[in-house]
């Protein structure tokens, strides 16, 4: 790790004004940063820590909406009985992880086998920055990549309760990171269906076994549907059409635990 | 009623005391006043010539005290291998050169360059990233069969070719052969036994101080045998007289085999401690360790099993490339040959058995022994094609097993591939394996799993190994270079109490616990009377240190000599005291009595006269109670068991998950029941591990693939189930003093084979016949789409 500065404010106007400065960093939990400084493959000057802000961490319900804080950890939204999304959460990394990691940490760091953004997507939710607000569907753009400016903070997440969700999770034997996972909701748009871990564009929707779950709910539903292996990622621990396999098989096991 | 103390004893591990409460005192746990942090900067290719190294830049960084090139090592010796294997026509292996750092090429990812040495480990990292290395790259030859084809690019250039030997053992060529054209049935099998990584918790560590009044050197380091790294290091790499040399290896977490062998580290730090006129230590982190510490396996085998018309076994025939890497680590050659091929009967009586094992050098981390060394892959691949052929020819995997078993009454039984088995009861093993993994409730489990849509499997393995690695007559004329036998000091107090010095190291396995119940068994007293004292030269008289699950059967049977001298003398003391004859003391429960009569001394009564001779024969004995005892026994012990695994397949993604497992081990007599259950819970959990998740892969340029935890996969908690272990068949050793034979490899050796059985088991309905190690989910779907 080179050194660095720290600081770490208690409101977003302080944060934002401490990462214009050049070469600082926003700090959620540090479970990504702080390994890749360790490894000295990130270098910022300044580290801002945004679990000072209080207004970033916790989960609330208003008017149907629930909104979840951008410095809230993997824990406590597993413990907030947010159903599917709790239980996505409860099975990040491990304890230490999930008592360090933020939603908005792993949300701005868009792993391409991270588990919140098939959530996020699937659930339709809305990214709140500290200027603007983003629907999922514009957010996430290829692996590592959002749409964020530079300097710019993911307050909260929020999004409407979906009628019914699953997250299947199948996990690389490894790093426990999602090999692939499926998350299926019943949202009053309709059904989504947003995949992790299998595309080498990063997290998308399969919008073909939307339309087939939006007529029949079920998991026969996907069962005429086959799955490309084109563009799929291929690595170590799974090859495209392996990936490709396990997009149809954990959306039907979704389907039939939702 | 189980004993309490002593032999039999399931004493509590006193030293998970210290380790369990953040006590314990590792090799990065000592700094000494005035040290320095060296880091070292490693080559990033896999093959290259070295143009040039600048470092002057580093120079001039901050708290840099000196950057160290290959330059200041020439005219140094290399890294010494420790063992010479002598090849089918009789000529001795291909030695390559092993520098400490880099002369001129490096061969692969990981191979140390320059080592910048600083007053900081952060100084020292940041100045290592100003080290100019400039690398001309070369083509890099990673897999085995492409090294060995004519016209390779060599890892060697002064060697012929990327073989290292091309070695034989068994029967005669003519005769296997005309066994497999007469045979009624032959069962042939292509496999990979995969490479894996150690993965100790506590990564490598090593310090060098060198004090200039005394000429003398003192090496912490993180080692199972700390005198053979002290003969190593000193006679061969850099000179130094024994005496002048202490190395010391403390608590050390974990070691696998990996800790065994001398690495060019050790020498880097012990030398330049001189150099700088300071301490240096050196703390590898983790990514360093998959690059630097020797890996583990690494064989691709094609094994054929010739059969009668009944199932009996005739012939078995083997050829077997392993990987060396890219230098011979300490015991690497002989892990291959006389730790794997010795092992190929099996517990079988096949009268015709050939072995061939051709090693080969590649542009990769030095590959040598890690739990089980040559016995794991020899009783992988046997385990295999019995398993294959038993399905072929429609024999219950059971009944092919035990129809070829040795028998009890067969024992001592030379077998066709240079070893004697002194003892055995594979009936016996296999009886117990029956009843404690249920085997006939397994109808019932398949049922319920196939109900829930799950495929269900069962495994069978049988394993022996040779353990208890010694008889150095033997050894030698393998082509060691070492002995290995084992030393032992009891040192008795006046009060009684006991320090037992010995030449194993304790790094998990118990010793400090174990040891003292031998001792104290055979003194009648508690064992909280003894302590035990490893680890270190300058206290303990000699030591060949910790691996091949010798440390009781060599290392204990050298106190068993020690204390029986102790005995003996303290008989005669006893005698002196009660005014008797020596032959009429008895010693029992701690008391020395005239046989026959209520005339006793207590133990303390005879320890306090040894070290106060008041009224004391001083002219027919010497005051004191203190013996040494060395032991080298005439025969490897052989431990063997029965195994039973039972996987459940996910079909649609591939996913083994492993259900049951039981475990019946006949490791002769037992010191510590939990202890030897501990062992065989850590090793079986290794052994799923390389038979389902680990895998160390290169990529065609040589990069190490799975180069972290991210992609090397360990097992966890969550991989393994709860374990039925027995060890209650017990042959005890015929040779040793204690009976015993060893247990600490068992389990990684004898679980692999009866992972992967179940899941072809499970699958094999669908045609699958074989899946290579590790059983991913994606290498098990792919085997059945195949299938399909
Ligand atoms: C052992 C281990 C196992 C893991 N397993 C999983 C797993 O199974 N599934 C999974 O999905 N993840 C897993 N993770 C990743 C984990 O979820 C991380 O916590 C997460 O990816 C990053 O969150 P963080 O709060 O720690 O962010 P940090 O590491 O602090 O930051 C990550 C990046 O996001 C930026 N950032 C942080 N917060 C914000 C914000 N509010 N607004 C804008 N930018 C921000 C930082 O500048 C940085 O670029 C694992 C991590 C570890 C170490």
């Amino acid at each position: 790790m080179y050194d660095f500065e720290f600081v770490k404010p208690s409101t977003v106007d302080e944060a934002v004004a401490a990462l214009s400065s050049e070469d600082a960093q926003a700090l959620g939990g540090g479970q990504t940063l702080i390994p890749t400084m360790k490894q000295r493959l990130a270098s910022p000057t300044k580290l801002v820590s945004l679990l000072g802000i209080a207004s970033m961490a916790g989960v609330s319900e208003n008017n149907g909406v629930v909104t979840i804080g951008g410095a809230t950890t993997h824990a406590d939204v597993a413990a907030a009985g947010l159903g599917a999304v709790s239980t996505l959460a409860g099975n990040i990394g491990d304890p230490a992880v999930r008592n360090r990691g933020t939603i908005g940490g792993s949300l701005a760091n868009n792993d391409p086998s991270a588990d919140y953004p098939a959530a996020i997507l699937a659930l339709g939710a809305t990214i709140v920055t500290n200027n603007r607000e983003i629907a999922a569907g514009d957010f996430f753009d290829g692996m590592f990549t959002t749409t964020l400016e530079e300097g710019e903070i993911i307050t909260a997440v929020s999004f409407t309760p979906p009628s019914a969700a699953s997250y299947q999770k199948f996990e690389q034997p490894a790093s426990h990171f999602a090999l692939t996972g499926v998350f299926v909701a019943k949202t009053a748009s309709g059904v989504r269906v947003a995949v992790t871990g299998a595309s080498e564009e990063g997290v998308h929707r399969w919008t073909t076994a939307e339309d087939a779950l939006n007529t029949n709910f079920s998991a026969d539903a996907l069962e005429g549907l086959s799955v490309s292996p084109d563009g799929m990622i291929a690595d170590l621990h799974g090859t495209a059409e392996y990936r490709a396999n396990l997009v149809k098989v954990l959306a039907q096991r979704a389907v039939a635990s939702c | 009623m189980p004993k309490d103390n002593g032999i039999g004893a399931s004493s509590k591990r006193r030293e998970d005391v210290r380790f369990l409460t953040g006590k314990g005192k590792y090799t990065d746990d000592i700094n000494i006043y005035g040290q320095t942090y060296a880091y070292f900067v490693r080559s990033q290719v896999a093959h290259g010539t070295i143009k040039g190294i600048d470092s002057t830049a580093a120079e001039a960084m901050p708290g840099v005290v000196k950057v160290f090139t290959g330059a200041d090592f020439e005219g140094i010796g290399g890294i010494p291998c420790g063992w010479q294997v002598t090849d089918r026509n009789g000529e001795v292996m291909q030695e390559p050169a092993h520098p400490v750092l880099a002369q001129g090429k490096v061969r692969h990812v990981g191979d140390p360059i320059a080592v910048v040495v600083a007053e900081s480990l952060q100084e020292a990292r940041d100045a290592a990233e100003a080290v100019d290395v400039d690398i001309d790259e070369l083509p890099a030859v990673v897999d085995m069969k492409a090294a060995l084809a004519a016209g390779s690019t060599k890892v060697h250039d002064d060697l012929t070719s990327n073989l290292c030997y091309d070695w034989t053992l068994g029967g005669e060529k003519a005769d296997v052969d005309a066994a497999f054209e007469n045979a009624h049935h032959v069962t042939t099998l292509d496999l990979v036994n995969n490479r894996l990584v150690a993965n100790p918790m506590e990564p490598r560590v090593a310090i060098g101080k060198y004090d200039a009044a005394d000429e003398d050197y003192t090496l912490y380091t993180t080692s199972q045998n700390p005198h053979v790294i002290r003969l190593l290091m000193g006679a061969f790499v850099l000179g130094i007289p024994e005496h002048k040399l202490r190395v010391v290896a403390p608590d050390v977490g974990g070691g696998f085999g990996t800790k065994i062998f001398h690495y060019a580290e050790e020498a880097f730090c012990t030398f330049a401690a001189k150099a700088v006129g300071r301490p240096v230590k050196w703390t590898a982190d983790r990514s360093e360790a998959f690059i630097s510490d020797a890996h583990g396996r690494d064989h691709v085998t094609k094994i054929e099993l010739a059969l009668d018309e009944n199932g009996m076994f005739v012939a078995l025939r083997t050829d077997t490339m392993a990987n060396m890497g890219a230098y011979l680590s300490t015991f690497a050659p002989s892990v291959p040959t006389w730790l794997h091929g010795t092992l190929m009967a099996g517990t079988y009586k096949t009268p015709h058995v050939s072995v061939n094992v051709r090693a080969v050098f590649t542009n990769t981390v030095p590959v040598d022994a890690y739990r089980g060394a040559g016995r794991p892959e020899a009783t992988y691949q046997l385990e295999r094609v019995i398993d294959k052929a038993a399905r072929e020819i429609g024999i219950d995997p059971i009944t092919i097993r035990r129809q070829n078993f040795i028998k009890a009454d067969e024992f001592p039984y030379a077998t066709p591939v240079a070893v004697e088995y002194d003892t055995g009861d594979y009936d016996a093993t296999m009886n117990k394996l029956i009843e404690i993994a249920d085997i006939a409730g397994f109808a019932g489990r398949k049922a319920e799993s196939e109900a829930k849509g799950k495929r269900r499997g069962l495994g069978i393995n049988c394993y022996i190994e040779a353990c208890g690695i010694a008889p150095s007559n033997l050894v030698g004329q393998l082509g060691a270079r070492a002995g290995l036998y084992e030393s032992a000091t009891v040192r008795v107090t006046a009060t009684g109490s006991i320090a037992v010095m010995t030449g194993s190291h304790s790094h998990g396995q118990g010793h400090e616990t174990t040891f003292p119940q031998v001792v104290a068994d055979m003194l009648g007293i508690d064992e909280s009377m003894i302590d035990i004292v490893h680890g270190d030269t300058s206290k303990v008289p000699m030591g060949m240190g910790t691996y091949g699950s010798r440390s009781l059967a060599v290392g204990g049977s050298a106190i068993v000599k020690a204390t029986e001298k102790i005995i003996a003398k303290a008989k005669k003391i006893a005698a002196h005291l009660l005014e008797a004859g020596e032959a009429d003391i008895e010693l029992a429960d701690g008391q020395f009595t005239v046989a026959g009569t209520d005339k006793s001394v207590a133990w303390g009564d005879v320890t306090l006269a040894a070290y106060v001779p008041h009224n004391y024969p001083l002219e027919d004995i010497e005051p004191g109670l203190e013996e040494t005892a060395f032991y080298d026994p005439n025969n490897f012990t052989y431990p063997a068991g029965a195994y039973a695994c039972e996987v459940e397949v996910d079909e649609a993604t591939g996913k083994v998950t492993v259900e049951r497992f039981a475990a019946a081990d006949d490791f002769g007599n037992v010191i510590n029941p939990m202890i030897v259950e501990g062992q065989v819970h850590g090793g079986i959990g290794q052994g799923i591990g390389q038979a389902l998740l680990e895998h160390a892969v290169y990529d065609s340029d040589g990069q190490l693939l799975s180069g972290s935890y991210m992609d090397y996969a360990m097992p966890r908690a969550s991989d393994v189930p709860s374990y039925v272990v027995d060890h209650s068949c017990q042959t005890p050793c015929t040779h040793n003093p204690l009976g015993v034979k060893g247990c600490g490899e068992a389990g990684a050796i004898g679980s692999p084979p009866a992972v992967v059985n179940a899941v072809v088991d499970a699958l094999a309905d669908l045609g699958v016949t074989h899946i290579d190690m590790p059983l991913s989910p994606n290498r098990v779907w792919s085997a059945i789409q195949a299938a399909k």
